[in-house]
């Protein structure tokens, strides 16, 4: 391969990556049914519930339908960051960052792969979780029609953030960071108010949850199933704040992987 | 200035009484190696507060295999993963083929690779996936043809659709020894390629290094605790103690110069301070 093209992104790379992730992935069942695991539990979960409400209250009967739609799209968000984090955090077990950190791979390729693989576990984790909501509870997600793709792009944008802030952590304080790659998101479910609308907030909390990208996607969510209204400007405000986030994330994901290089965590990464 | 193989840059550097022995030694004409595969400059890390690395010079010419030999904390992991680009030096400068690292280390990462019984190929995949794997990092164009030539020079036949991790501990340091090799690197680091191999095996592997470095003509930069290993593969030795180029000269030489007969014996001298107290007393 020439010099030159050494030194632009490559699919190739970014592919051998995924590849190595995929391989791991299947060698093993645990992981395949931890995907679906969660999920189905949750849905279980909030789907009773929803049937609850909605036999014992006039407005929650309503209200009650939004409960598994904003269960699944928490989903989508903490699985997604998950799927990230966790592909990273498989290179720390691993022991195999210094292999990957001495090879002509670029952190962008390096950040594509677990981006496309954080898609490849949502898929496998959540589609026959959703099937199962609208078999079991009624509640078909594909009945948002062109709203979901809105949902879903600004989820898994914020998901990406936080996992590639996670990872920019990892890099630099080793696997004693890998609590956050577990808990970190679940600082946004009480504050993006995943099962209940903004104004239940104290009013100087809410200007911090309007700053959360997932905020403006379960109020959308909300919009529309109660009032059968698509709110675009809620989705093209979370996209901009998606693009303040992702590319905050970014500079601190490479601001940290320099300050690994600095202090020589790299060559002792997993440790 | 650059420290290199009888060169007048090295008498400089060199401790006073060393220095008169060097220009006694120094063989008529003394070369700078005009493309050196890697140059090391003055170089220093400093981790908060401790110096690991503190101040060396040497250039490695094309197609040789050089020892760093210290004891443990001697610097020489850290001063292979500032030639990798793997850790940033806190002052100096390091060039691997001509680029700056780790400012320029994608021009020619490529180019190079590294082997460690203490960075792990991943266990869960089989060997072919590991090396398949590999093979696009680091962009292999006949990915099968190429993991086929090695597993008959590196007798992996058998164990290419076998788990990683279920491998013995010889078995590892082969399939690693393959992932070294896949890009055909013109640079090869290699930190204790043969540590806890039994000797047998360690043998066979260094048999393997010398051929591929022969064949291939690469440059191998080799960090060992193992003496035997180092006088039978290396023509040069750089002795580190405490982050500092302690000699830095043929085994031969070294042996002589010290009046011992292993390089174990040498290494000793330096570790305990028997070789500085030698050049006083002369």
């Amino acid at each position: 391969m020439s010099a030159a093209a050494q030194t632009h992104f490559s699919y190739r790379r970014t592919g051998a990556l995924v590849l190595r992730y995929w391989y791991l992935l299947r060698s093993s069942w645990p992981r395949v049914l931890e995907l679906i695991y969660w999920p189905l539990v949750q849905v279980l979960t909030w789907g009773f519930i929803q049937f609850y409400v909605a036999q014992h209250s006039g407005y929650f009967l309503r209200a009650g339908a939004t409960l598994i739609g904003a269960m699944l799209l928490w989903e989508i968000l903490f699985r997604g960051q998950l799927g990230f984090s966790v592909s990273f955090l498989e290179e720390m077990w691993a022991r195999n960052l210094s292999n990957l950190m001495i090879s002509p791979l670029r952190p962008a390729e390096f950040i594509a792969a677990l981006m496309i693989m954080s898609l490849l576990r949502l898929i496998i984790g959540m589609v026959p979780v959703t099937l199962i909501a609208v078999a079991f509870f009624g509640f078909n997600i594909y009945g948002l029609g062109l709203a979901l793709p809105a949902f879903f792009a600004n989820l898994i944008l914020t998901s990406w953030a936080i996992g590639l802030f996670v990872s920019g952590l990892l890099l630099r304080n080793g696997l004693g960071a890998e609590s956050m790659a577990w808990t970190l998101t679940f600082l946004l479910l009480p504050l993006t108010c995943v099962y209940y609308p903004v104004a239940v907030l104290p009013h100087w909390v809410q200007p911090v949850s309007w700053m959360l990208p997932p905020t403006y996607v379960f109020e959308g969510l909300r919009a529309l199933l109660l009032d059968h209204v698509f709110r675009l400007d809620l989705m093209l405000g979370a996209l901009a704040l998606n693009a303040l986030f992702f590319g905050a994330a970014a500079i601190g994901f490479m601001a940290l992987l320099e300050s690994a290089r600095r202090q020589g965590t790299l060559l002792a990464a997993g440790e | 200035m650059v420290k290199e193989s009888h060169s007048a840059g090295r008498i400089a550097l060199a401790k006073p009484a060393r220095r008169d022995h060097m220009l006694r030694t120094m063989p008529p004409s003394s070369p700078v190696a005009p493309t050196a595969a890697i140059e090391v400059e003055n170089l220093v890390k400093i981790f908060k507060g401790a110096t690991a690395v503190d101040g060396i010079s040497f250039r490695l010419a094309r197609g040789s295999m050089t020892a760093l030999l210290g004891g443990n904390g001697a610097g020489k992991t850290t001063t292979i993963a500032m030639i990798m680009g793997l850790t940033t030096p806190t002052s100096g400068k390091v060039s691997v083929l001509g680029a700056r690292m780790p400012a320029e280390r994608y021009r020619v990462l490529h180019r190079m690779n590294f082997e460690s019984p203490y960075v792990e190929v991943p266990m869960r995949l089989t060997v072919r996936q590991n090396l398949v794997v590999f093979a696009g990092l680091y962009g292999v164009e006949d990915v099968h043809g190429r993991i086929g030539v090695l597993a008959e020079q590196l007798s992996l036949r058998e164990l290419l659709d076998r788990p990683t991790g279920r491998l013995s501990a010889g078995q590892k340091t082969r399939v690693s020894l393959a992932k070294a090799l896949l890009n055909e690197p013109e640079v090869l680091l290699l930190d204790e390629p043969t540590a806890s191999l039994d000797p047998d095996t360690a043998d066979w592997v260094r048999a393997r290094l010398q051929r591929y470095r022969v064949e291939r003509g690469a440059t191998v930069l080799l960090a060992s605790h193992n003496m035997t290993e180092v006088e039978r593969l290396c023509e040069r030795v750089i002795m580190l103690k405490r982050g500092r180029i302690e000699d830095d000269d043929a085994p031969q030489r070294l042996l002589s110069r010290y009046g011992r007969r292993t390089l174990e014996e040498v290494f000793l001298d330096v570790a305990r301070g028997r070789g500085e107290a030698r050049e006083a007393a002369q």
